[in-house]
């Protein structure tokens, strides 16, 4: 009798994982119906880049012929999005990437019309991939120079540039001025002012090893010499702006010395100290966590638990997922149905600690967004203007051959030995496979106590490009976010979001004084209804994208608003008291 | 004359004791090789997935081979194969979430009292659980399939030291076995697809096969009786895993020890009781 009980409890256990698969299914959403979204989840998407006169096709490199077997994997980033009011027009416009050799990038100005016009030509920001300076990876835009008008970092892998905005009219090209180096392999940087000086600093992460030339390779040895433990990247770089037009590299002089292997960055002030502390995602590797005392950087991944287990870190976004005043850190990872179940990490502040002593916990599973495939870009932001934080993740590394996985060849170079998996040489050929391809995206609605549900193919979100950069506009001034994708070999993607009116919002458009004109690194705290969301002006974040500058709150249905707290970079507190709902409200910082 | 008076006396009685602590019949060491093994990775390269999660799959292992020993066997069992079994699982197991540890290390120490045949047990337990959850819930779950760090010198310490152990249990010529067919069929295969004889290898250099040739297919409860057909079912198992590696299946290792292992176990005990009828009857 006891013998068969205890079959019957194996049996079960054996099964359990189907019984836990198939409840797990039917969480699943449905298709769109647009009436049924926006009565449901508050919300719908329509892609509208075409109606919208946004036609723009990225397209990859071709580089050394020795990487020829596993090019589609090699030249798999560079895809890239930044939104930015280049002309101070107060309509968004948006620049994009192109990784092609001798192609164009684009700067698409808002016409006001629901349409864009690509000017990047004659601005001067399109030819920009030339033959022997390598080739675009993504941009990032800040004043600088504090004259009102947002700059232009472009990197690459190949030499970074830099473009100062000529008062909206055109770009002057500064790069050799301001004391660049003439060769990165970057796949990440932000504007962020580390020193609190008023001057707006950049930070660079290099992927691959800055001696690398990709089109002209000294040795196949370039690849990373470990897949979770690999040290061998590209240096970072940390500019500080000296105000004279120039920029002093002090990574190093200032606790920054790493070679991993870079794919993402984001700051912002974890700890509430007023400065702002660095978060860099690695491929290869563990995350990396600095926290900034106003003069040095310190690591402190390990101690804050975001730097203990390595995984593939492709993306690092914040949002106040629970609004309490505190960020989480979304990271992107990997996850392949049965080879390679890395999960993507929420790093949210555990309870009880703060200060120096802050510690993270991932609770990516417990809030459901932990699979995402091979994930990459991810913004937080109120979709619906329900006045919590949702989260759009797109993902898809290489899509080629539907039915055809390279997965296996992969997964055996991954496991081999540094001297192994370094040299590409060494890595079976692609052959036309794919690589966690064709995937479908992730938009997890967020509930406001802990639970996020995932409504991408109801709302609209239907494309399976390779994902890349993912950045949230109000493009056209209504309150609500749009959601512009960049695609590797793919088209640029404009979801245009439509909200149900009775869910309210307010914005607020920042500009410095003492602080950085850009205000990155200005946080506001709105209160309502007992609840209260943080936000902070962001000079770079997610994979490879920049948001708008203005910060959107939503607000839900029917809101009391007691105030919006503004904490300039500067130190400065200012305090607005009601501020109106539904409208966007400028605000300079007090002299 | 006392012992510490005599240097000579000492040092014999230093290699008694280190000849002791390498003996077949100390069921302690596998156990503080398989430790030193988690130690070294984790402290080195932070392999684990956490150590809760780690402490889960050994605790839930520990208790479900003290609670079915109680049961079946009516006494407290000796826990040092429960804990290879469970320090194997939160090794091998990659998953975000906590319930796979305990579900692995429980399926896997269960299989023992379950999948019984004569008496014994026919699958290796961890290879049983992590095949089994492998391939019912590869959604969540994954095993370890990368390098530890980018140092060669712990991977050559645990190479030799496993050797050592491996060869004072006498069980050396089942790992040796195993690793020239490796070799051997991923040269094959190499010639057979085309891909470069490194990547081929290079799954050989990896923990994950560390732990599968100096655990799981030497485990003395799940092996054949002769050295010779010991050697040969091991060099099947290579075959095995070779062909489903033809056919990319990622844990190949896994899956080729779950098919031929109790294969081989059925084969002699049906021997075995073949050549036990005609003794019973002369008798």
């Amino acid at each position: 009798m006891a013998r068969i009980l205890l079959a019957t409890v194996f049996a079960g256990l054996i099964l359990s994982p189907l019984v836990i698969k198939r409840l797990s299914s039917e969480r699943a959403s449905a298709k769109l119906d647009r009436r049924s979204a926006l009565a449901r989840h508050g919300f719908y998407f329509e892609e509208v880049s075409r109606a919208a006169g946004v036609d723009f096709v990225h397209q990859a490199p071709t580089l050394d012929s020795r990487l020829e077997h596993i090019m589609p994997q090699v030249a798999s980033m560079g895809a890239s999005v930044s939104i930015v009011d280049f002309d101070r027009d107060g309509w968004p416009d948006i620049y994009v990437t192109t990784s092609k050799e001798g192609a164009k990038n684009a700067l698409y100005r808002n016409l006001h019309d629901g349409t864009f016009q690509n000017v990047a030509v004659e601005m001067g920001v399109a030819d920009v991939n030339r033959e022997g300076t390598g080739v675009s990876m993504g941009a990032v835009w800040g004043d600088y120079d504090n004259d009102g008008y947002e700059d232009l970092l472009l990197i690459k892998w190949g030499k970074p540039e830099l473009f100062h905005n000529d008062a909206g009219r055109g770009f002057t090209r500064v790069t050799d001025q301001v004391g660049l180096p003439p060769w990165v392999n970057a796949n990440t940087a932000l504007w962020f002012d580390y020193d609190g000086d008023g001057l707006l600093d950049l930070f660079v992460g290099g992927y691959y090893d800055e001696n690398v030339d990709l089109w002209h390779l000294a040795s196949t040895k370039m690849m990373p010499d470990s897949f979770e433990y690999a040290k061998n990247g590209g240096r970072k770089y940390l500019f500080h702006n000296l105000g004279n037009g120039r920029f002093e590299e002090v990574s190093e002089k200032l606790g920054i010395n790493s070679r991993r292997w870079a794919l993402a960055a984001g700051a912002a002030d974890l700890r509430g100290s007023g400065h702002t502390d660095l978060f860099i995602a690695n491929d290869y590797g563990v995350s990396e966590l600095y926290f900034n005392d106003g003069h040095r950087f310190h690591e402190v991944g390990e101690q804050t638990g975001v730097g203990f287990a390595p995984k593939s870190g492709m993306n690092a976004s914040f949002g106040d997922i629970l609004n309490q005043g505190r960020y989480s850190v979304y990271v992107s990872n990997i996850s392949e149905d049965g080879v390679l179940i890395q999960g993507n990490n929420l790093w949210v502040p555990k309870e009880g600690t703060s200060g120096e002593h802050l510690q993270f916990e991932n609770l990516a599973r417990d809030f459901g967004v932990e699979l995402g495939g091979w994930s990459f870009g991810a913004q937080f932001g109120d979709l619906n203007n329900d006045g919590t934080l949702d989260l759009y993740l797109t993902n898809g590394y290489v899509s080629l051959d539907h039915n055809r996985s390279y997965w296996y060849d992969f997964s055996k170079i991954a496991g081999g030995h540094s001297t192994i998996i370094s040299d590409a040489k060494n890595w079976p050929a692609m052959e036309g496979r794919s690589l966690s391809g064709y995937q479908s995206k992730h938009l997890w609605l967020n509930d406001g106590s802990g639970k996020f549900i995932d409504v991408a193919q109801a709302v609209g979100v239907t494309d399976t490009y390779d994902g890349r950069a993912v950045a949230f506009a109000d493009l056209w001034n209504r309150g609500v976010l749009d959601v512009v994708v960049a695609n590797q070999r793919g088209p640029l993607l404009i979801y245009k979001n439509t909200v149900t009116p009775e869910n309210q919002w307010v914005e607020f458009a920042l500009e410095g004084t003492k602080s950085n004109r850009s205000a990155i690194g200005a946080e506001v705290t709105v209160f309502w209804n007992g609840e209260k969301q943080v936000q902070e002006v962001s000079g770079g974040c997610g994979f490879a994208a920049e948001n708008q500058r203005r910060l959107h709150f939503g607000l839900g249905k029917n809101p009391q608003v007691q105030k919006a707290v503004i904490r300039w970079p500067s130190g400065r507190i200012q305090t607005i008291d009601h501020p109106a709902v539904d409208q966007m409200h400028a605000v300079k910082e007090p002299q | 004359m006392t012992e510490q008076g005599d240097p000579v006396a000492a040092r014999a009685t230093t290699v008694a004791a280190w000849k002791r602590f390498f003996s077949p019949e100390n069921r302690y060491l596998a156990p503080a090789f398989i430790t030193s093994i988690l130690l070294v990775g984790h402290l080195s390269f932070g392999i684990l997935e956490s150590y809760t999660r780690t402490g889960l799959a050994i605790a839930a292992s520990l208790v479900t081979e003290l609670i079915l020993g109680r049961l079946f066997i009516g006494k407290w069992p000796n826990l040092a194969s429960a804990y290879i079994t469970g320090i194997s699982v939160g090794i091998l197991v990659r998953s975000p979430a906590f319930w796979p540890y305990a579900l692995c290390a429980m399926v896997s120490i269960m299989s023992k009292y379950v999948l019984r045949v004569k008496g014994r047990h026919i699958w290796n337990p961890s290879n049983f659980g992590i095949s089994v959850l492998l391939f019912l819930a590869p959604e969540t779950v994954a095993s370890l399939s990368i390098q530890w760090g980018n140092y060669l010198l712990p991977m050559i310490v645990i190479w030799i030291l496993g050797s050592i152990i491996i060869y004072r249990v006498r069980r050396f010529h089942i790992t040796a076995t195993y690793v020239v067919c490796f070799i051997l069929f991923a040269l094959l295969r190499s010639l057979l697809t085309g891909s470069p004889w490194q990547s081929e290898i290079a799954p050989l250099t990896g923990p994950m096969y560390q732990l599968f040739i100096f655990f799981m297919i030497t485990d003395p409860k799940t092996t054949v009786r002769s050295n010779l057909w010991q050697s040969i079912v091991v060099a099947i198992v290579a075959l095995v895993e070779m062909i489903l590696r033809l056919d990319q299946l990622v844990y190949a290792p896994f899956y080729a020890l779950f098919l031929v292992g109790p294969v081989a176990l059925l084969l002699q005990l049906w021997f075995d009781s073949k050549r036990a009828v005609p003794a019973g009857a002369r008798a």
